[in-house]
């Protein structure tokens, strides 16, 4: 039974940290944001692994199912006209490579691994471990974490009203939404002024096409 | 009774929360879009609450305090994925780019 949990927590651990390099290195910033929502399953199979089963469940409601819906509509939302074939990654991005290998190599196996972790002796024989369970999150944040939780909900009611406040637009300044088409056609239009002027008009959007009509 | 804390020791937990840490810093430092910043940040806030479960499972499984600290963090990177998200379109409406090295008007 042991060896089957070493064996599942390894298959996890594999899975997360391809996931997340994966992440952060493909060019494509969509299949980026999946890579990122596979990476957040298996961390959710973590903590179910670690019997924290209502953080678990969680994580999947929270991170798969709101988060990254958030992170999906962003991406849509500011779609590049360029398109996706830039550049993704600094310039520099060696010198952003060294300091988290420095820090994981120099810094964190170190540390972990010297340090003497005081953990506590096993449960008996026969007897099944003490593990706080979804009933006593619930009795605590209902008692001693009274104050934190209601300090959350403030936060949270807090970040909504702040993220409607800073993405709302006044409907008389609101651009036209292009369609796919139309962003394609404008594209071609501007490859050939390329092709054509030596130096091509810089506005992104055409003045006719942009105060078009409101959709 | 099998149980993870007999299975895996916890230094290994440890470890693949700080490489999972590592690699989000390297996302978030390396990706030119901001869209792709905010992805490396959400790796490293899901690293620290591998770090806080681990500690609660291992070294104090019968107190509730570690996964309550995890489902704070939690809300905070909620709040935080609303806020920069919403920042990243108002950047795209006023300037029609979410690339981090051309928002600079703060430059000194």
């Amino acid at each position: 039974m042991n060896t089957l949990i070493t064996i599942l927590f390894l298959v996890f651990a594999v899975f997360i940290l391809v996931a997340a390099i994966m992440t952060v290195t493909v060019k494509n910033i969509v299949h980026a944001a999946l890579w990122l929502i596979s990476s957040f399953f298996g961390v959710g199979a973590l903590y179910l692994l670690m019997e924290a089963e209502f953080l678990g469940v969680a994580q999947v409601l929270i991170y798969v199912g709101a988060v990254s819906i958030l992170i999906l509509f962003a991406i849509m939302l500011t779609r590049d006209l360029e398109g996706s074939q830039n550049r993704q990654l600094t310039p520099r991005w060696w010198i952003a490579l060294i300091v988290p290998a420095a820090l994981f190599g120099v810094l964190i196996v170190p540390t972990v691994m010297t340090h003497a972790w005081q953990l506590p002796p096993p449960p008996p024989a026969g007897q099944p471990p003490s593990i706080s369970d979804a009933q006593q999150i619930g009795t605590a944040f209902m008692r001693e974490y009274l104050l934190p939780f209601e300090v959350a909900a403030i936060l949270l009611l807090v970040a909504m009203i702040g993220a409607i406040v800073v993405a709302f637009e006044e409907r008389e300044q609101r651009r036209r939404v292009l369609t796919l088409a139309e962003q394609v056609r404008l594209r071609r239009q501007r490859q050939q002024q390329v092709a054509t002027l030596p130096e091509p008009a810089v506005s992104a959007v055409q003045p006719s096409e942009a105060t078009g009509s409101e959709t | 009774m099998p149980s993870m804390t007999e299975a895996v020791p916890l230094p290994w937990v440890l470890t693949l929360a700080g490489a999972l840490f590592c690699v989000g810093l390297f996302g978030a430092l390396s990706r030119r879009n901001t869209v792709g910043i905010l992805l490396g940040i959400e790796l490293m806030l899901n690293a620290v609450n591998i770090n806080l479960v681990a500690f609660w499972r291992y070294l104090e499984p019968n107190v509730v305090a570690g996964q309550t600290f995890a489902l704070f963090v939690i809300t905070v990177a909620a709040a935080e994925a609303a806020i920069g998200l919403a920042m990243i379109i108002a950047i795209y409406r006023a300037r029609q780019t979410v690339n981090a090295d051309e928002v600079d008007s703060l430059r000194g």
